[in-house]
């Protein structure tokens, strides 16, 4: 698990409300550098998110790590996308195959609050890192 | 006829008493689907539980009986638009109402025919005629419309008048605004070029109650689980005429008169176009519905949609950077707006932690988004089961979620 990643769920597990917890993904979410308008190409939007996500997922030989850029019109998804960014970005292929983002996911009581649409749309970001992950994997 | 009493009928729908995330359930999404009062699940289980049979072709009791039921819906509907009973179709919903009249039509239209449409539908009204154009080499024109998604009426007439188009096609009320079309002049100026009429009454069909041959159009789609009913069925009116001369949408079973292993002939409409086994469950159900709608006080009824719709889109309209794309005074009941720039998914996202349950995105009208210059909107709808106390706890939500946004 990256630094990243357990300093950011963790503000996120101790939410003492749904509400702070909504609050904590959205500010999350504004750390995001936006995408630049050029790079949100229908290529680039993953497939099942009912909100608009463009994600790039490259891998870095020289580092043997992931590197995942995305950005989406919708502050939810956009902190929830942060979220995915901060678990898998420079880590190796066997690392993040090692990973399942949807467990972590639950683990901070996020599941409940994501229908199955809105759900699918996470599992689709995941996919996508996890396909190039498979693909790069020694 | 019994006077409509609100806080009456609440209870007569079960899944409104519950509570979603802590809270009370607010259901304003009425226009994809309505909830279902006790009687419609009712019957839908004794159905299962002691009736079950197939329709049509037994000779024994339970067959017999379900025919004799399943055939009273058919005649309950018709009552209900007012129209003959061999002119209500069966189908699994609008959708595929329209398909089947898109699919009838394709030796009927040519080259040098116009489907007229309007920028305010349904994908399903949009869709279907444009397979139908492809196939057809026929043109697929818009009617025109306001830049807030009125018609001028008067334009469209003019419209219809020159461009003498083989079917108009068109709504009965927006899904996603509620705006109901004024179809009486649209249909007179189709009916003096000779076009046929297509209404879309998925919306229409619970909150207007159509006197179907007073609005004299060919063909009126609607669809079960948006009135009451059960889900998976709809239907088709069509005159009998327009009706019977569409060519079937589908073959098998049922719809035959004598079948050689070459060739068959078709059954007279309505059975022409109902292939198969059909979803008795559903129209049983939908039987029990229609009967719950109609002997409640339709005035009354109607006053009071309107009276609890406008109590919410004048709290709507008072919070600051709301803005309503939906016309408020023709409307069935649904509000479509937008609070800033805000995505619609953050808030419909957040209304439902407070139990709120509405609609974001495009609502299945991407060209009236287009024209109204939205990637989405959040949309709230209302049926005769909502109540005042539900509007408050919607504002009250709405400003909570707003203030977690700002």
């Amino acid at each position: 698990m990256t630094l990243t990643y357990q300093l950011v769920s963790k503000k996120i597990e101790h939410s003492t409300s749904w509400q702070q917890k909504y609050r904590e993904i959205m500010l999350l979410g504004k750390t995001l550098p936006p995408l630049a308008d050029i790079l949100k190409t229908d290529d680039a939007l993953v497939q099942g998110c009912e909100s608009k996500v463009w994600m790039f997922v490259e891998f870095d030989l020289t580092e043997n790590a992931l590197v995942v850029i995305g950005d989406s019109d919708t502050r939810i998804v956009k902190g929830l996308l942060a979220l995915i960014l901060a678990l898998y970005n420079g880590l190796t292929p066997e690392e993040v195959l090692n990973i399942n983002a949807y467990e972590e996911f639950e683990k901070l009581g996020l599941i409940s609050h994501l229908s199955a649409s809105r759900g699918n749309g996470i599992n689709a970001m995941v996919e996508k890192i996890q396909t190039l992950a498979k693909q790069k994997a020694r | 006829m019994s006077s409509f009493d609100p806080k009456k009928i609440r209870n007569d729908f079960p899944t409104l008493n519950q509570t979603i995330n802590g809270n009370p359930l607010v259901y304003l999404d009425s226009a994809a689907t309505t909830q279902k009062p006790q009687c419609v699940i009712d019957v839908t289980t004794q159905f299962y539980t002691s009736q079950n049979a197939n329709v049509h072709r037994g000779r024994h009791t339970l067959s017999e009986q379900a025919t004799a039921a399943y055939e009273q819906v058919r005649q309950r509907v018709a009552d209900y638009f007012q129209v003959s009973g061999n002119e209500i179709v069966w189908t699994k919903g609008a959708t595929e109402a329209i398909n089947l009249v898109a699919h009838g039509l394709r030796n009927t239209l040519t080259t040098d025919d116009t489907i007229l449409i309007s920028p305010i539908e349904h994908h399903a009204n949009i869709v279907p005629w444009q397979e139908l154009a492809a196939y057809t080499g026929a043109t697929l024109k818009a009617l025109p419309l306001n830049d807030n998604a009125t018609f001028d009426i008067k334009q469209c007439c003019d419209v219809i008048k020159h461009t003498k188009p083989a079917l108009l096609a068109i709504t009965h009320a927006s899904n996603a605004l509620g705006n109901i079309t004024d179809l009486t002049p649209l249909i007179t100026a189709a009916k003096a070029v000779d076009a046929l009429t297509l209404v879309d009454g998925a919306q229409g069909a619970l909150h207007l109650r159509p006197n179907l041959i007073k609005l004299n159009c060919d063909f009126y789609v609607f669809s079960a689980h948006k009135m009451l009913g059960p889900t998976g069925l709809g239907g088709l009116y069509g005159r009998y005429s327009a009706l019977n001369a569409l060519l079937p949408y589908q073959t098998g079973g049922e719809m035959i008169e004598k079948v050689t292993l070459t060739q068959s002939t078709y059954r007279d409409a309505p059975a022409k176009f109902e292939a198969g086994t059909p979803n008795i469950a559903g129209v049983l159900g939908f039987g029990a519905a229609l009967e719950y709608l109609m002997v409640l006080n339709q005035q009354e009824l109607k006053e009071y949609e309107q009276q609890v719709f406008i109590y919410a889109a004048n709290a709507l309209m008072e919070i600051d950077g709301i803005c309503i794309y939906s016309d408020l005074k023709s409307n069935i009941g649904t509000l479509c707006f937008n609070y800033k720039n805000e995505h619609p998914y953050d808030l419909a996202t957040l209304l439902d932690g407070y139990g709120i349950a509405v609609r974001s995105g495009h609502h299945c009208t991407q060209p009236l988004m287009t024209h109204l210059q939205l990637n989405g909107s959040l949309r709230a709808s209302f049926a005769f089961y909502n109540t005042t106390k539900d509007v408050d706890h919607f504002i009250t939500a709405l400003k909570e979620c707003i203030a977690l946004l700002d």
